[in-house]
């Protein structure tokens, strides 16, 4: 019995979110006949594209103990800084390039302060928010960057049947997934997130994790950031806005801990499809925009208060089986 | 009127999910009287005393007081029944005042529903002057050491006026005077009447203090007996179910070559002028009281801190460890003393603990293979004895014993040359504890070297081939283990006694 129990818990905790995304799908299907097609279903996976990017790069960072609030302006640069190289060589693969180097030195800006002048992360990503933003609009004065020609392949084209957004997501999700399973650098993420004092007493290289978490979010960001503008037809410094927040829903209702050490790639892809359908249900069944909003904040109230309740219980379990194991001391600052 | 039964628990019962944490359970404390309570960790001491104080809900089982029956949902339900509690983790808020954590949860208010804070301050001056701790109704608990807030949890459940006090290893933090104090005013409440439940592994302190000792294992009662009845011997083998023939497996090495030296150690206003040195199959253990820098020492040599100067030379080779990779590639490890903080990764498996110290070993080429480090930690917990459901089970919910072996299963696999172990045994269960003592004797037999830092004279007096003595931030003694003694440890421990020059 005690095995089955194990066994029932742990694909509980594993799959569950899966679960939750199947369900919905079929709820979804019966709800609105026109969900279950093959062209709604490219389409929501085309849009989701670019913020699930996003949601993969912050997922790694969370896990570490991170976050990034810059995200969603650090792509609107990144998107605008490609764009003007693209118009002034006519070479997608520069534009791309500038975009990701743009993602990159902000995010390295972001770890600096993070990991050398120990700011909070909370504190540290929302002055790049703003600043970002700031060089967005004053590089372009305010002005939206139109005709992008053929970089519009990018957000708009397709490789035989499938949309490369859509490639993009998957690879950068399978990306996500061999770094945090594979990688030595995934098992520091989950250490330092986990105890950043005990890995520095294990031997793991604090700075240089967080380094490397944060330039890869900047590879992701501004990846994310040509992809949107290709897709938009338009190098928006206005763009983008609160994308970080969606990426971070995602990332939450698919199970990454905002207590640092927990987190995986699927569950953040399960957790982004689920709000994407959940937004075109509502969107095919004419449900008011307002209300939209409402039931997108009650899920993530929702996915939190579960995470916290199986946590609770867990915690309480293990404080009776563990009794009395420590002497250590722990301060509880409430 | 002693001699009455004061508290009494009958065919108590609790179960958490996969675990029964307690049995029909039976215990009563007479009026008046010290009972401890002892046994190994997870045989349901603590559970029940939070059943006692309304932390836990039994699922059986009925509370007597005064033999009335009473039903307890609430710790505060406890206190108005005369029942207050000394954690073994304290709950304090670092930013308050000493006042404020006294009355934390129970301030006195005027008529017009305002704290009286005149009433505070009185009584807690009142407290600290009836206690003879030198400190300030206004000093931040931040600013206070360790033992000295452990103490003021000690007066905050006096301060309840309770007839009940339930004390959780209230020793496990203060120092040996205080520890004095502690036990002259559990003199003076058992003279009041009070009746106390004291729950401790250290079996010497049980004996001073102990009038009954209950010995609990797996979640029931082995046996309750006053302490006449006993001796130390009995009470461990009722504690592990067997007779422990020898406490201390230590045994004869030949010494080998200086394989570390350390030398003009220094760190300002931490410690100064540290020289030691360590053979190859030699333990050598540090004494000294709590904030002689020992722990502090053992950081800088390990890399977690910075040092000012000195020299520290590994197998002859002068090196210079700046941080914990540097120390690793040398050969060096250390185990830290406070496992929550500086061990576990709480949320993740035993298995990925265990094999942070080594990732490369498990990590190469493009993959992580797992059937290299399945094969790593299963031999290694196989030779450690480290008991889990699987490998796959998060590190907090082991037991204290098995955390700590894993966390030094995380360094075995390093195989290293020399291993800091700082208070290894510290929260963990008589079992354990000698595993750990055996481990130590094994590698001392395979040529490596082993400093233990530990306050625990007896551990220290029983597995060390050497002691040096540490006190205010310098090296007061070294001694041989043909000079082993208490009392010498004491006298360097307490700068009673110094010697010049050591070598």
């Amino acid at each position: 019995m005690q095995i089955k129990g194990n066994f029932w818990s742990t694909f509980k905790k594993r799959y569950s979110i899966y679960l939750v995304l199947l369900a919905l799908s079929i709820v979804c299907s019966f709800a609105n006949e026109n969900f279950f097609t093959a062209n709604n279903l490219t389409n929501i996976s085309r849009q989701l594209a670019v913020t699930t990017i996003l949601a993969f790069g912050e997922t790694m960072l969370i896990i570490a103990g991170m976050l990034d609030l810059s995200a969603g302006s650090v792509l609107a640069l990144s998107g605008v800084f490609g764009v003007s190289a693209y118009k002034a060589t006519g070479s997608i693969m520069i534009a791309v390039l500038v975009a990701i180097l743009t993602g990159v030195i902000c995010n390295i800006i972001n770890a600096g302060m993070i990991s050398t002048f120990k700011a909070p992360p909370f504190i540290a990503t929302l002055a790049m928010l703003t600043m970002a933003r700031g060089v967005a609009l004053l590089y372009t004065k305010g002005q939206n960057i139109l005709k992008l020609d053929k970089l519009t392949i990018l957000g708009q084209g397709s490789i035989g049947i499938i949309p490369i957004p859509i490639i993009f997501l998957v690879v950068v999700g399978i990306f996500t997934w061999y770094i945090l399973n594979h990688t030595k650098l995934g098992r520091s993420l989950y250490a330092v997130g986990g105890n950043k004092e005990a890995a520095v007493a294990s031997g793991i290289n604090v700075p240089k994790v967080l380094y490397t978490v944060f330039i890869i979010n900047g590879v992701l960001v501004g990846l994310a950031g040509i992809l949107f503008m290709s897709r938009v037809n338009a190098g928006l410094p206005n763009g983008a806005v609160n994308y970080e927040f969606t990426a971070l829903t995602a990332a939450i209702i698919g199970g990454t801990s905002f207590s640092g050490g927990i987190g995986t790639a699927g569950g953040t892809l399960a957790g982004a499809f689920i709000v994407g359908f959940l937004d075109n249900i509502m969107n095919l069944t004419g449900v008011d925009s307002y209300m939209q909003q409402i039931v997108r904040g009650a899920i993530i109230a929702l996915a939190v208060i579960y995470d916290i309740y199986t946590k609770n219980r867990k915690t309480k379990a293990m404080l009776g089986k563990q009794d009395d194991a420590d002497k250590t001391k722990v301060v509880k600052a409430s | 009127m002693k001699g009455d039964i004061k508290l009494r628990v009958s065919k108590i019962e609790k179960s958490f999910p996969g675990v029964k944490a307690l049995d029909k359970i039976d215990f009563a404390v007479t009026k008046g009287t010290v009972h401890v309570l002892c046994g190994e960790n997870g045989a349901g001491k603590s559970t029940l005393m939070k059943i006692i104080n309304g932390i836990y809900q039994p699922d059986g089982g009925q509370i007597f007081i005064d033999e009335k029956p009473v039903k307890i949902s609430n710790p505060i339900q406890a206190r108005n029944l005369g029942i207050s509690m000394i954690f073994q983790e304290m709950n304090y808020v670092p930013e308050m005042t000493v006042e404020e954590n006294i009355f934390l949860g129970n301030l006195p208010v005027n008529k017009f529903g305002m704290v009286d804070w005149k009433k505070v301050r009185r009584h807690t001056e009142e407290l600290l002057k009836a206690e003879g701790l030198p400190y300030s109704p206004t000093t931040l608990l931040k600013d206070l050491t360790v033992s000295d807030i452990q103490m003021l949890e000690i007066i905050k459940a006096i301060s309840y006026k309770s007839d009940i006090i339930i004390m959780d290893e209230p020793t496990s933090a203060i120092t040996l005077k205080e520890v004095h104090k502690l036990f002259e005013k559990i003199g003076q409440l058992k003279a009041r009447g009070v009746s106390i439940i004291y729950i401790s592994h250290k079996l010497d302190e049980i004996f001073q203090i102990a009038d009954d000792i209950t010995v609990f294992r797996d979640g029931t009662v082995v046996e309750s007996h006053p302490k006449e009845e006993l001796d130390i011997e009995t009470v461990i083998a009722l504690m592990v179910g067997r007779k422990l023939t020898n406490t201390y497996p230590k045994e004869e090495i030949e010494l080998g070559e200086d394989i570390l030296k350390v030398e003009n150690f220094s760190s300002q206003n931490v410690y100064d002028n540290i020289n030691f040195h360590v053979k190859s199959g030699e333990i050598v253990g540090f004494a000294g009281l709590m904030g002689a820098g020992r722990t502090e020492v053992m950081r800088s040599l390990f890399g977690l801190d910075p040092k000012s100067s000195g020299v520290v030379k590994i197998k002859g080779k002068e090196v210079n460890i700046k941080n914990v990779r540097q120390s690793i590639e040398n050969g060096m490890v250390m185990l830290s003393e406070d496992r929550r903080r500086y061990g576990i990764i709480p949320m993740r498996s035993v298995k990925e603990n265990t094999t942070l110290s080594y990732l490369k070993k498990v990590f190469y080429g493009f993959f992580l293979h797992s059937k290299v480090e399945n094969d790593i930690v299963s031999n290694m917990f196989k030779r450690m004895k480290v008991k889990t459901p699987t490998i796959e089970t998060p590190i907090a919910s082991l037991s204290g014993g098995n955390q700590q072996k894993v966390l030094l299963a995380k360094w075995m696999i390093r195989n290293p040359d020399i291993l800091i172990l700082d208070e290894p045994t510290r929260g963990i269960d008589v079992g354990a504890k000698f595993e750990i003592y055996k481990l130590m004797t094994d590698l001392a037999r395979e040529g490596k070297s082993v400093i233990m830092v530990s306050s625990e004279l007896p551990e220290l007096i029983g597995m060390c081939d050497r002691i040096y003595v540490m006190a205010k931030g310098n090296i007061t003694g070294e001694i041989a283990r043909k000079d082993f003694s208490q009392e010498l440890i004491m006298k360097y421990a307490t700068g009673n006694l110094t010697i010049s020059g050591v070598k």
